[in-house]
């Protein structure tokens, strides 16, 4: 089911076109990936789910409704930019901010101790913001975005400016709410973290979308019928073993054993190829190589093939 | 709306919690209670008495010099050389010297002191020879001094406004003082707190806050919770300086009633019994007169209608501020850092800076057509209607109406435009943008 979805959305500022009819799907339940280079629109397309700026053209819909001011109590996002008031007390500040989401007071201070416990800075809550570690103005600013249960969680880079633990982390915590039944969609540049939270992405380059969809079926489309083959004790380990199959674009020798990679000819399937191999010897590892979301990510924004790329 | 009233709650908490505004608001009444205490207390306080032998060669002045706390007259009869150069083992403080040839040009009179005796003991001595000498002079050419006390004369010019065929008194002073006081504190309260929701804003957009607030609300909302916030700490702040001065003053006579009496006549002890009577009905002459001045004063204020001219200030007061304080937002929105509001701080600063010039203009020419047309325009009518107000003839209701309307449409317009630059403005970071920029972001 779709929970969120933008139709044909346009926005220009004074002297460029920041959104170019944009449209994405988020299915509900899902973690949704907005990619795309810097100054691409993202932001841009993220303050207009906000609703801190409006679109000049276009359709928004949250579970089918027009987007109304209403929404933005179901919705808790962390902007790229973080920043807290700095002389303001911890408690106090988190205690504010929830209440401007719409929470009461008293149901906000009990939400409110629970996550401080949970992320071991209870100590902190009387604390002014500016005597915390910016990790810990990281965590507080996570606990500020997530304490009112949003069934919608937009997130401006996320992983920009915590430490490899804080980072490891954060991805736990955005698996567990999406767990819990919580929609998210976060814009990125880390590729691998991509591959291992998104299930669609949208990338968008110069104000359009270039590409979208499931990650698994995007990865698939963009596979080129490259494999990774490992023999054992082949008899020789030479780039014309395979011939006529394909085309050899790597060969290594380490030990008794030769690996291969190896891009198949038109209508040559990879049963073909194991038959091959095994007559060379005996075939320890099979597999077929997808381009990485970074490979295909590049190569959409450059123009250059994906092969072109791999085989590099 | 409920949300409007968090902001508000928010930004009126957390400055009046700041030490500053405590220690300005507890300041600020001693500072001005001490205006008022202080000079009726020293003037009471008892310095030490000072001595001062009078060697009087022309004998015109035995007894005329009176004793008061602060001072004794002696007379003595030594050389001035021997007196003046052992004053303090006879222990005077200073020594008198008015030789026979004083009575006549050029009048000298010399005193010699071991400290500096002050400008005012100066004044008083050189008064009392002065009209003794006069006196002198004026029976040397046979005059006498009841004919020349019925000559002169006393003019008070009481002034009166006619009005529906009724004469009512004007009392111009108190009037001129009211509206520069109105006026003043109109100005200051203005760019006092409109400079605190500048600071407020570009606080917030430099911690980036300002993201996480306006995807909860609207950017209106909150600038207007901000304006509404910071006016509630003046009038706060207002009203504590007005209560805490009244209650210092207050409690202050309260325990010390001997030293705050106002109008107590100053004792003259007669210690000289020769004094004649004429002289007495002299002194208590001169203190009637002053003392009818001040009972003049109290009938003026007692006619200043200060339930009206309070309602209007308050309207003046509030308005004036929120007309300038949403400009002030929006130049708080536009820049990133203190430093570059200087450039869109000068546009707004002018017209306020006009009104506070204009005001000695406007306070001597109260219902003149500038006195008019800068109480009707809304940039300038805060400061100037208020220096207005208080003069007899009142301003007319429809003129106050008409500038109370300019003021609120004024209010709305600033504020329909401040606002439009501040939702652009607190998203954008980097360069500081141009007057052209500015214009832009209103079209959007």
């Amino acid at each position: 089911m779709i929970y969120f979805e933008a139709l044909d959305v346009s926005k220009s500022f004074a002297n460029h076109k920041a959104l170019d009819n944009v449209s994405i799907q988020v299915q509900e339940k899902s973690i949704f990936g907005l990619l795309g280079p810097n100054g691409a629109g993202k932001t841009t397309l993220i303050r207009i789910i906000n609703q801190i700026i409006g679109p000049d053209s276009g359709q928004l819909f949250l579970k089918g409704e027009p987007l109304h001011t209403g929404h933005t109590e179901d919705i808790g996002y962390l902007p790229e930019e973080r920043g807290l008031y700095k002389k303001m007390k911890v408690g106090e500040q988190a205690l504010y901010l929830a209440q401007l989401k719409g929470m009461k007071k008293d149901v906000a201070y009990k939400r409110l101790r629970e996550w401080f416990l949970r992320f071991g800075i209870e100590d902190w809550w009387g604390r002014r913001v500016d005597e915390l570690s910016k990790g810990m103005q990281q965590k507080v600013q996570f606990i500020i975005t997530v304490i009112h249960e949003p069934k919608l969680l937009i997130f401006d880079e996320p992983f920009s400016g915590f430490d490899p633990i804080n980072a490891e982390m954060l991805k736990e915590e955005i698996l567990n709410l999406k767990a819990a039944g919580a929609t998210i969609i976060f814009s990125t540049h880390n590729m691998a973290s991509v591959e291992e939270l998104c299930d669609d992405i949208a990338l968008i380059n110069k104000s359009r979308v270039i590409l979208s969809g499931n990650v698994q079926d995007i990865k698939k489309q963009y596979g080129s019928d490259l494999y990774q083959i490992k023999i054992r004790n082949a008899g020789e380990c030479s780039a014309d073993v395979f011939g006529r199959l394909g085309n050899m674009l790597e060969m290594q020798r380490n030990d008794d054993t030769c690996s291969f990679k190896i891009v198949l000819n038109q209508g040559v399937s990879s049963n073909e190829l194991i038959r091959e191999a095994m007559n060379i010897g005996q075939l320890t590892g099979f597999e077929e190589i997808f381009p990485s979301m970074n490979e295909i990510f590049i190569s959409k924004v450059t123009g250059n093939s994906i092969q072109k790329m791999i085989r590099k | 709306m409920k949300k409007i009233l968090i902001i508000i709650r928010r930004e009126y908490l957390s400055r009046v919690q700041k030490k500053s505004f405590i220690v300005m608001t507890i300041l600020g009444p001693i500072l001005m209670a001490a205006l008022f205490v202080v000079p009726v207390y020293l003037a009471n306080v008892s310095d030490q008495q000072k001595r001062i032998a009078v060697l009087d060669e022309t004998g015109l002045f035995h007894g005329k010099f009176p004793n008061t706390s602060k001072v004794v007259f002696e007379n003595i009869y030594l050389p001035y050389n021997e007196a003046s150069e052992n004053l303090e083992e006879l222990g005077y403080d200073a020594v008198l010297y008015i030789p026979e040839s004083a009575v006549n040009p050029p009048y000298s009179v010399k005193m010699s002191s071991v400290k500096d005796m002050g400008f005012s003991m100066t004044a008083t001595i050189e008064n009392i020879i002065k009209r003794e000498l006069e006196a002198h002079r004026l029976s040397l050419s046979g005059i006498d001094k009841e004919i020349l006390k019925d000559i002169s004369v006393d003019v008070k010019v009481n002034t009166f406004i006619m009005r529906e065929g009724k004469e009512e008194r004007s009392f111009s002073e108190i009037s001129y003082a009211l509206g520069l006081l109105g006026g003043i504190l109109i100005y200051m309260f203005i760019f006092l707190y409109g400079s605190q929701v500048m600071r407020g804003v570009i606080e917030e957009k430099t911690n980036r806050i300002v993201e996480v607030i306006v995807s909860s609300i609207k950017p209106f909302q909150l600038m207007l919770g901000k304006i509404l916030g910071v006016a509630l700490v003046g009038l706060t702040q207002f009203v504590l300086w007005i209560g805490l001065t009244a209650l210092i003053v207050f409690s202050l006579q309260q325990a010390n009633p001997e030293k705050f009496k106002y109008k107590e006549p100053p004792k003259i002890t007669v210690e000289n019994k020769g004094l004649s009577q004429t002289d007495i009905q002299q002194q208590q002459d001169a203190l009637k007169i002053s003392e009818s001045q001040s009972n003049q004063l109290l009938e003026g204020i007692s006619h200043i209608q200060f339930w009206n001219i309070l309602v209007v200030f308050m309207f003046f007061f509030l308005f004036g501020y929120l007309l300038y304080a949403s400009l002030f937002a929006a130049i708080g929105s536009a820049v990133d850092n203190d430093a570059d509001t200087q450039q869109f701080m000068l546009p707004v600063t002018v017209p306020l800076i006009l009104a506070l010039v204009s005001l000695n203009f406007v306070l001597n020419n109260p219902d003149g057509p500038v006195s008019f047309w800068l109480s009707m325009i809304p940039f300038t009518s805060p400061i100037v209607m208020m220096a207005r107000i208080p003069f007899n003839p009142p301003v007319p209701l429809w003129e106050i109406g008409l500038s109370m309307f300019f003021l609120v449409v004024g209010f709305i317009l600033t504020t329909w435009i401040a606002a439009r630059i501040y939702r652009t403005g607190i998203l954008m970071y980097g360069k500081k943008p141009t007057f052209r920029e500015l214009f832009k972001w209103i079209k959007y």
